[in-house]
């Protein structure tokens, strides 16, 4: 089976964020970026299918900072093909874009499979396994937790809010968006990482020409108003709990 | 032009569900800026008793049977189809397992522009306006809803659902399907959840005691407001090991992290080791005898007060809140 | 008639047994009488399927893949406990419990807290997982300024490798605040590396992971390499073990101290400084890698004698014999997977035995320590009325600021 994994890199929350000069975008400047946790989970569930049923795992990424290490990582866990595109990524980029230059590469390879995380914390414009299964014309099931395979098709187990289950049968190819691989992402010993960095090659190939459109403008980014401290709810013990009722109703739980 | 708003309510196995509301109450606002009709579009078999309570001005009705149950190949021919056909204003879809299904097949299959993670919506003279909410919640951004037809997924937060809710149904209108040949999806089954204990790491709201519990028959006095919330128990360290709760709903740097939507931690100091576990939490609220616990470092909201006094009484009121 | 288990594998085996050489005085275990006094004196060895006694025997029968599918080897908390008692000096605890975590390591078989804690080392340079850019947050406020190298550009007397938790949790910073109030205090020159300090990276070397430890010491090194001083105070007993033991085979050699050897070093000054009484009882824990990784034992105790007031009760396990906090070995990112094993822990044994002694303050001199025993202390039921105060803390009290 020939399982192609596309993986994003996203900004790292641990950091600060914040906005630049412009108003409109990040502050690239003090920004690391981190594999996008549900790639992540695409790339086990990817290497796990390949442990149970055989097949080749190709991993295709955007050119960025910190991608090769992403990518070796990779290699070390299982996966046997690295593709890295590179194109003018550095001006940013949004899915529908980075979605039109993965298919124009994935076309070209013949997948029975893609795996990708269901979606990303930056996802602004829809997400990129389903933006990408359109474009080649693929079905797509998303908030995958479990893939299966009996007779040539595969059964996606899709969840749902309370842990209720959907088995759906896709025909191939197709692509699963990953919510979560069926155990999670395995560790990786730094010396097998660094082992993989002197044995594996990564194959670059140029992007095609980056194009946003299906994405909107944005007139404004900004960072909503921190509440270092918490806001104490005083009072009688009923008027107490009325305004957490209250909270409640507004916050979509009651 | 049609300047009417689409929301596609989402429905599963006969409920409809939250975010629906949530859309509706959103499109009532655009619509009122464009002076248009909110449209609550219904996809199903045998599904028109959906309607009742949508607060819609009308309910396009689309039945067929490989729409009885929910398929993404499904959905987004039939949706296609219906968009291209009568080109609304906007259509908003929601921001779960259902709308992200469709919602980039049909920016691609329509090539129409889309926004993701939309929070809350305005209207500014003509102009129609998002803003959403990305990175954890850290960062908002805000735009334009471009002409002449906008997709949006839309997360819970911004509009309250009973605003999207009416006593008066709406006036339903079905819409053939086209013909559903070559759906390349097809559900199988559905599972239910194991009987075996929960995974807290997917809940949305939990109720999480620490040492203020005191001891183990007051646990009882969680339990009921978890009952009624609809939640489910988690705790801190000294529970757990106390035995008092079985280590699946450890949350922590020992145990799980967490990511629901609201968080109440009761009685729980707030050690670096808890909070690890919860930051991934929208909202968190926290009830504690001690007005310096860093918990209230990291709480949206704080009650300083014994957690064994308020919960009879909020179990109570929520109670009455969601009519027993 | 019994089947006997033949293992999959006889060369893992004789391949582990002979990789065991390489550790310094590795050899010793071909002369290992099965005594079985390691096992015994372990703290969770009654808890292992294979202790170290046990875990020798069975790479002398050639079924020692069998210990690698079992992962009760996680039990082990580095605590030299074994080493220090072993009749043949085999080095137990490097020779033995770190080359077999490595082999588990190496094969997957990890605890998910655990990986947590080393992909964080990968990616933040620090087991906490907090950004490398708030490493010195911790010295915000302090006067005079705390220098840091990257910044001042000047050449030091002592260079104060900090350490990841003495930076970053909560309630370890106060005991470094401490602590750099005390060498404001004897007007010691010092400055830091701040962001681009590193973990040092032992307990994470000794959790088996190797090839992280190097890449972190390298990176160590290199910042070391930018900056002029005389010599490196450690805040930290593992740091101060890595720096002294494990760094110079990587090309990296700094004269080292533990800050409690720097400071008895300076009593003459110190006295004079200590003019708040302290009256209380406090009794001292020696941390596993100050003391019998490295002998340092007298050191703590001067400095506690030289303060005013305080009476030095000592628990009955003391110096080499004492009790591991369980931090060690990756025992900080363990407390989960050996909470289910045991339903014990290590802290509190030791906080029950503080307790006894009449201390009202445990003291202690390794950042691992305050927030386990703490902890610990919540739930012995006698301990309600115990402090946990670093040394460092200790002396600031008697400074009476």
């Amino acid at each position: 089976m020939n399982i192609i994994v596309p993986v994003k890199l996203v900004p790292d929350l641990v950091e600060e964020l914040t906005i630049d000069s412009s108003g409109k975008a990040l502050d690239t400047s003090w920004l690391r970026l981190i594999l996008n946790e549900f790639d992540d989970h695409a790339i086990e569930q990817a290497i796990l299918l390949k442990e149970r049923i055989g097949g080749q795992v190709t991993i295709v990424a955007p050119d960025v900072e910190g991608i090769d290490d992403v990518l070796y990582t990779t290699v070390a866990k299982g996966a046997d093909r690295l593709i890295k595109l590179v194109g003018d990524f550095a001006g940013g980029f949004n899915n529908h874009a980075l979605a039109r230059v993965f298919s124009a590469v994935i076309k070209e390879l013949q997948p029975d499979l893609l795996l990708t995380g269901v979606q990303a914390h930056n996802d602004l414009d829809g997400s990129v396994g389903p933006l990408l299964a359109e474009q080649l014309g693929m079905p797509y099931i998303g908030y995958v937790a479990g893939v299966t395979l009996t007779d040539g098709n595969v059964i996606a187990r899709k969840e749902y809010p309370g842990g209720l289950i959907a088995e759906m049968e896709v025909t191939l190819p197709a692509v699963l968006g990953i919510q979560a691989a069926q155990q999670p992402p395995r560790y990786i010993a730094v010396s097998k990482v660094r082992q993989a960095m002197k044995t594996a090659t990564i194959e670059e190939q140029t992007a095609a020409e980056l194009d946003p459109t299906g994405g909107l403008t944005i007139g404004r980014m900004f960072q909503p108003e921190a509440g270092a401290q918490a806001t104490m709810i005083t009072g009688e013990v009923n008027e107490i709990a009325a305004r957490l009722v209250s909270f409640f109703k507004e916050l979509g739980i009651l | 032009m049609n300047q009417d708003i689409y929301v596609i309510v989402e429905h599963l196995r006969g409920q409809v569900a939250d975010i629906s509301y949530v859309m509706l109450a959103a499109a009532r606002l655009l619509a009122q800026g464009t002076g248009g009709k909110v449209v609550a579009v219904i996809l199903g078999h045998n599904a028109r008793e959906q309607v009742v309570g949508l607060g819609a001005d009308q309910v396009l009705y689309l039945d067929h049977p490989s729409l009885a149950e929910f398929t993404s190949d499904a959905y987004l021919k039939a949706l296609a189809g219906l968009i291209s056909e009568n080109a609304p204003r906007v259509v908003l879809l929601g921001h779960t397992s259902v709308g992200m299904d469709v919602a980039s097949g049909l920016s691609v299959r329509l090539s129409l522009p889309l926004v993701s993670q939309c929070r809350s919506v305005s209207t500014d003279n003509s102009l129609l306006k998002f803003i959403s909410q990305i990175c954890g919640g850290k960062i908002m951004a805000e735009g334009v809803l471009p002409v002449p037809t906008a997709l949006m997924t839309m997360v819970p937060g911004g509009f309250k659902p009973e605003h999207g809710w009416s006593a008066q149904p709406p006036e339903v209108t079905p819409v053939t399907v086209p013909t559903m040949e070559g759906l390349r999806v097809t559900l199988k089954q559905y599972v239910e959840p194991e009987a075996g204990d929960v995974d807290i790491s997917k809940e949305q709201i939990l109720v999480s005691v620490g040492r203020g519990i005191q001891n183990q028959d007051n646990l009882e006095l969680a339990q009921e407001l978890a009952d009624a919330l609809g939640a489910v128990m988690c705790a801190s360290r000294p529970v757990v090991d106390q035995g008092w709760l079985p280590t699946t709903r450890l949350v922590g740097k020992s145990g799980k992290s967490v990511k629901p939507k609201v968080y109440l931690a009761l009685g729980i100091s707030g050690a670096p080791e808890h909070v690890e576990g919860i930051t991934g939490s929208d909202v968190i609220i926290a009830v504690n005898t001690d007005p310096a616990a860093p918990i209230f470092d990291v709480a949206r909201y704080g009650v300083e007060m014994d957690m064994l006094d308020l919960l009879p009484v909020l179990t109570e009121q929520v109670r009455q809140a969601t009519g027993g | 008639m019994a089947t006997i288990a033949f293992s999959q594998s006889p060369s893992f085996s004789k391949t582990f047994y002979s990789s065991l050489y390489k550790v310094i005085e590795g050899e010793r275990i071909q002369t290992c009488l099965q005594c079985g006094m390691c096992s015994g004196v372990c703290p969770f060895g009654y808890l292992m399927d294979f202790p170290p006694g046990r875990m020798i025997a069975e790479l002398r029968a050639n079924t020692f893949d069998r210990v690698i599918k079992a992962d009760t080897v996680w039990m082990c908390v580095s605590c030299y406990a074994c080493t220090e008692v072993c009749p043949a000096k085999i080095p137990l605890t490097p020779g033995l419990m770190t080359r077999a975590k490595e082999e588990l390591l190496m094969a997957g078989n990890i605890p998910s807290e655990l990986q947590n804690a080393l992909e964080n080392s990968q990616r933040y340079n620090n087991p906490l997982g907090e950004s490398p850019r708030k490493r010195a947050d911790w010295a915000k406020g302090i006067e005079p300024e705390v220098k840091i190298l990257g910044k001042t550009k000047q050449p030091v007397d002592v260079l104060w490798f900090i350490g990841d938790y003495p930076s970053y949790h909560p309630r370890v910073r106060s005991a470094t605040r401490a602590l750099a109030q005390v060498f404001n205090a004897l007007g010691v020159d010092f400055g830091i590396l701040g962001p681009e300090e590193n973990s040092d990276g032992d307990s994470q070397r000794l959790a088996g992971e190797h090839g992280l430890f190097e890449v972190l010491a390298e990176k160590n090194g290199r910042a070391f390499g930018k900056y002029q001083f005389n010599e490196i105070v450690t805040t930290d007993p593992h740091a101060f073990n890595a720096l002294k033991n494990e760094y110079p085979a990587l090309g990296i050699s700094y004269p080292v101290r533990h800050f409690t050897q720097f400071l008895a070093e300076r009593l003459d000054q110190l006295k004079p400084i200590l003019k708040q009484e302290v009256k209380a009882r406090v009794t001292y824990h020696d941390p596993c890698y100050l003391g019998r990784a490295n002998g340092v034992y007298d050191e703590p105790r001067a400095l506690l004698k030289a303060i005013p007031g305080v009476e030095l009760e000592e628990m009955s396990h003391n110096r080499n014999t004492s009790l591991c906090c369980g931090g060690g070995g990756g025992g900080m990112w363990l407390d989960g997977f050996q909470w289910e094993k045991a339903h014990v822990r290590l802290s509190e044994w030791r906080v029950r035995e503080a307790v006894t002694t009449g201390a009202s303050i445990l003291v202690v001199a390794c950042p691992y320590e305050s927030p386990r025993f703490e902890d610990a202390a919540k739930m012995v039921q006698q301990a309600g009325q115990l402090a946990v105060k670093d040394i460092a803390e200790l002396l600031v009290m008697a400074m009476g600021d």
